[in-house]
């Protein structure tokens, strides 16, 4: 992987690569669709101040003469029941489930990825042994009750339910360093570096991990999606987020008591969950698909 | 060997479209295969040969040209590339096809047993009843030099090597009774020491039951030993083709003169001589002789121009403007 | 066997994290800040009856120690006694479980045999207009959460069609069945009333279906995906050159092969049924296991909740041991290879 090739040669080589990369990618649709939805979704969640209209609602905020008011050009997505700008509280949302799983990602995929390389490195040792069954116990545990039960115990924040999202999701990475570690840890570049004499660590970093790094960053971009949809879960069902934070999982639950009349204010953060799952959901497939990866 | 034509094919074509390309794999090719015959077709890897093969059995639609198959049994012509209602249902079972990967045509999921006489049963369903199939299928197995035949009927796939595998393979297709076998590369994938016993196999199989058999290979040794006829394929055009051992002694074509000096020889010196450049683009394919940017002797008409046929005898026809 | 070592391998596994899982809640549930026998009797209740409650549920000794009591207790069906409906724990299960069990039972067969169906069609068809809509609508499936379908189909079918109803089980007023297994479904059935039959079915399907749509588009996509790959395999058209009719090679050579991957997920997903009832639960007011196991999470109901989070996980192994079973079925080389392997 890291040849030494002259620095004129390697960026050419890698421009040209990256031009293969992106027209392989751009050529399916549903890909750039993914990639777009993203970016918007990214977008307005870090410019969410500046581009909603009524940003002050998304904090604590009553108006009592602009409650329940239908969709209209004043309000996009109408108001909810104590008068807040639900398109602007949509928008707030975004931020903040985008921040959240930012986090859970950032928390979770650095250990899992070390503990995934540890054991696929060390195949067939104990420490290999440890890790995996300690992970094996934490896959057998069905996913949502872990978190819902941690989160109970813990008391409903947005903080407990992160903490929760991050014990059931980093047995995932390790599993899938694992594979992948134990596969390549047979190639013969490996081999080669080793008898060069190269310390384990540098064959750990410098070797094996690039050769990861696409599956990690594919798993992680399909990853956002699901915890995001995790913690609407959560919400939803009031174990997340706690008012007046905006959160979609809330906002919907909110919302659902007062169906079918005021559709408005479960539907649009309904279509937001949709619109930001779907979005990562395609860009992780997309990227799939150029990576030609089969393991995820 | 009967004079009589069981397989033609006629100008074929196969174009693959892959993303924004078009891939001109097959481009031009004709055979005529006689009953009984062993014809040999050869060249190096992705020549388009076993495209070729695969057309005559309908994995791979041509994009146009003929695959006329005539059929002993059944006594008539089959197109087979546009066949006519049920002419090629009947008529597929003629024509069967033994795969480079050993384990191919078998279902990795099901036992050799099941798979085995599910075909039998299928295929000649007017030759045998229930109780001979089992008996045909352990017969066919032994054939192949199988030992225990019993024990692989209730094995899969996978608990077998890849020789045995094979021999499965073939014993499937022949057992059938084709008329016509194509053997697509059936011992690459296979150690050098199985490899001769299953070439030896197949060769008195076929000669046994007078099988007419398409060998596609890029092994020329093999070529001229069981091949009647051979043709030499490059870049999916046929260059020359007739008896090999006129072809293999007398070679005509600049690429074949390349092939016969890049096969090593033990007592002369060693080191082998290859054949400068690298196989075309499909995509865009040179113009004229396709080998030509390859050819130490390249006329101005190689480029322009395909060279059609010349028959410098009998058995030894050769596409090239230097004849 | 080495069926039977496969599977107690497996189940030794799963049993193991069922113990992790218990100790975990065990000790989370008994670290958090905040009383719960005070939370259980009210703010204002005299500290003496705090202390008894508290002494009763044993939670004035060590953290082994409870673990203990409450391990051999549950190992002979005493799971202790909900703080909140005062009754033993098993009997609260008893009366709930049956109507997640039926929903999540109708959502899994939804899933499984359209998932299947839809998915192998996308794969015979490939690259058509069918296979273009499956695609697309298993993705929606796939993303969008179970509860969001469920609101939507009440919207849609309550509200504006008025064709189905938006909670519970049955219409109050129709004649229930008498309870047998539990599962309305079942028991309407056997009593041979259709009525009830009937109107049990009106209501368990929007709830089955907003279940069961995520899992089946996960389905749908590995079949697709597997039945167009094993599609142009040779031996399916080595298959087709002996001349076996097309029917008998889509539904058994075809077909075989290509469940594997799916089957193999099957697990996961119909055990993610279970943990996705609660949404669905809560937005259809649905009777369930998961509404009372909500219940306890927010009103840290502590013995409640250890079993209902216990029932779950059994649920899960359960599910998963089933699947393996299946998938070693299917795939010869996976129940040869744990032997080999020993």
């Amino acid at each position: 992987m890291t040849a030494r090739y002259l620095p004129q040669t390697l960026r050419g080589f890698q421009t040209e690569r990256f031009k293969e990369g992106y027209s392989k990618f751009t050529r399916n649709p549903f890909s750039v669709i993914g990639l777009s939805l993203v970016l918007l979704v990214i977008f307005l969640a870090i410019f969410a101040p500046f581009v909603t209209p009524y940003p002050e609602h998304a904090g604590s905020y009553v108006n009592f003469k602009e409650i329940n008011k239908p969709p209209s050009w004043k309000h996009l997505f109408g108001t909810d029941l104590v008068g807040r700008d639900v398109f602007s509280r949509v928008i707030f949302a975004y931020r903040y489930s985008l921040l959240l799983a930012i986090t859970v990602l950032s928390l979770v995929v650095p250990p899992g990825v070390l503990l995934g390389l540890l054991a696929g490195y060390y195949h067939g040792t104990w420490i290999d042994y440890t890790i995996m069954r300690i992970t094996d116990i934490f896959l057998a545990v069905p996913p949502l009750i872990l978190a819902l039960a941690v989160t109970s115990v813990l008391g409903p924040s947005m903080l407990n339910a992160m903490m929760a999202v991050c014990l059931m999701w980093w047995p995932w990475y390790v599993r899938l360093v694992y594979g992948l570690v134990s596969s390549l840890r047979n190639e013969y570049y490996v081999h080669a570096t080793a008898v060069i004499g190269a310390s384990n660590f540098h064959i750990l970093w410098r070797e094996i991990l690039p050769n990861c790094v696409s599956s990690i960053f594919t798993k992680m971009s399909l990853d956002v999606g699901w915890v995001i949809m995790l913690a609407a879960a959560l919400s939803f069902v009031g174990l997340g987020a706690q008012a007046p934070t905006p959160d979609l999982g809330t906002m919907i639950s909110d919302g659902a008591t007062f169906l079918p009349d005021l559709w408005w204010m479960s539907m649009f953060p309904s279509i937001g969950v949709l619109i930001i799952v779907l979005g990562f959901n395609l860009l992780g497939d997309g990227l799939r698909d150029l990576f030609a990866l089969e393991e995820i | 060997m009967g004079r009589e034509v069981v397989l033609r094919i006629e100008d074929l074509h196969v174009v693959f479209n892959v993303l924004k390309a078009k891939l001109k794999v097959v481009d031009g090719v004709s055979l005529t295969a006689h009953s009984g015959e062993r014809l040999g077709l050869v060249g190096e890897s992705s020549c388009g040969k076993t495209t070729c093969g695969r057309c005559i059995v309908r994995l791979v639609q041509p994009t146009s040209g003929q695959i006329l198959f005539a059929s002993k049994r059944l006594g008539e012509n089959i197109d087979v590339a546009n066949p006519e209602g049920r002419k090629w249902y009947e008529a597929k079972r003629e024509i069967q096809m033994i795969f480079q990967n050993p384990g191919a045509s078998l279902n990795p999921v099901f036992t050799i047993g099941t798979q085995f006489m599910t075909a039998l049963r299928y295929a000649r369903p007017e030759a045998i009843n229930d109780r001979g199939i089992r008996r045909r299928v352990v017969e066919a197995l032994k054939e192949v030099q199988l030992p225990d035949p019993e024990r692989i009927l209730k094995s899969y796939p996978f608990q077998l090597s890849g020789g045995m595998n094979q021999r499965v393979s073939i014993a499937m297709a022949l057992a059938v009774e084709p008329e016509l076998l194509i053997a697509d590369e059936p011992t690459t994938a296979l150690d050098v020491t199985v490899q001769n016993q299953i070439l030896e196999l197949l060769y008195a199989l076929v000669k046994r039951k007078r099988t007419s058999v398409l060998y596609i290979t890029h092994n020329l040794g093999v070529i001229r030993e069981i091949a009647d006829t051979v043709y030499v394929m490059y870049a999916g055009t046929i260059v020359e083709h007739g008896n090999p051992r006129e072809i293999f002694s007398n070679p005509l074509h600049p690429y074949t003169q390349g092939l016969m000096e890049a096969i090593p020889k033990l007592a002369a010196g060693g080191f082998s001589k290859g054949i400068p450049g690298s196989i075309p683009n499909y995509s865009e394919p040179p113009s004229g002789c396709r080998f030509h940017p390859r050819c130490s002797k390249q006329m101005q008409i190689c480029v322009e121009e395909r060279p059609s046929f010349v028959e410098v005898s009998e058995d030894h026809k050769v596409a090239c403007f230097l004849l | 066997m080495s069926m039977l070592k496969f599977l107690s391998k497996r189940l030794a596994l799963s049993i193991l994290a069922l113990f992790g899982l218990s100790i975990l809640i065990f000790v989370i549930a008994r670290i958090l800040p905040g009383d719960p026998a005070r939370m259980a009797l009210s703010p204002r209740a005299p500290d003496w009856a705090v202390e008894h409650l508290r002494e009763q549920m044993g939670f004035d000794k060590p953290i082994y120690a409870q673990y203990y009591y409450w391990l051999t207790n549950a190992l002979r069906g005493n799971l202790g006694d909900s703080l909140y409906t005062r009754r033993p724990v098993v009997e609260d299960i008893k009366q709930f479980i049956p109507a997640t069990v039926e929903l999540v039972l109708f959502a899994a067969i939804i899933m499984t045999v359209f998932g299947i169906l839809f998915g192998a069609l996308a794969g015979r068809y490939r690259d058509t207009w069918l296979d273009n809509s499956v695609r697309s609508l298993a993705y929606i499936g796939v993303c969008t959460p179970a509860f969001v379908f469920g609101l939507m189909f009440i919207l849609l079918f309550s509200y504006k069609l008025g064709v189905l109803p938006t909670a519970g089980r049955m219409t109050p007023g129709v004649l229930k069945p008498p309870t047998i297994t539990g599962l309305l479904s079942l028991d309407a059935l056997i009593t041979g009333n259709f009525a009830a039959l009937g109107d049990v079915l009106k209501h368990i399907l929007l709830p089955a279906l907003s279940l069961a749509l995520g899992g089946m588009g996960q389905e749908s996509r590995l079949t697709r995906a597997s039945i167009s790959d094993n599609l142009r395999k040779e031996y399916i058209a080595s298959a087709r050159g002996f001349g076996i009719p097309n029917p008998l090679i889509m539904l058994k050579f075809l077909l075989k092969p290509s469940l594997i991957p799916t089957v193999s997920i099957l697990g996961l997903d119909i055990a993610v049924l279970f943990s996705n009832a609660f949404l669905v639960e809560l937005v259809f007011n649905w009777p369930g296991f998961s509404k009372y196991g909500i219940n306890a999470m927010l009103r840290k109901d502590l013995n409640a909740l250890s079993a209902v989070v216990l029932m779950l996980g059994v649920v899960f192994v359960i599910a998963n041991i089933m699947v393996d079973v299946t998938v070693a079925w299917l795939d010869p080389r996976i129940r040869l290879e744990a032997e080999k392997q020993k």
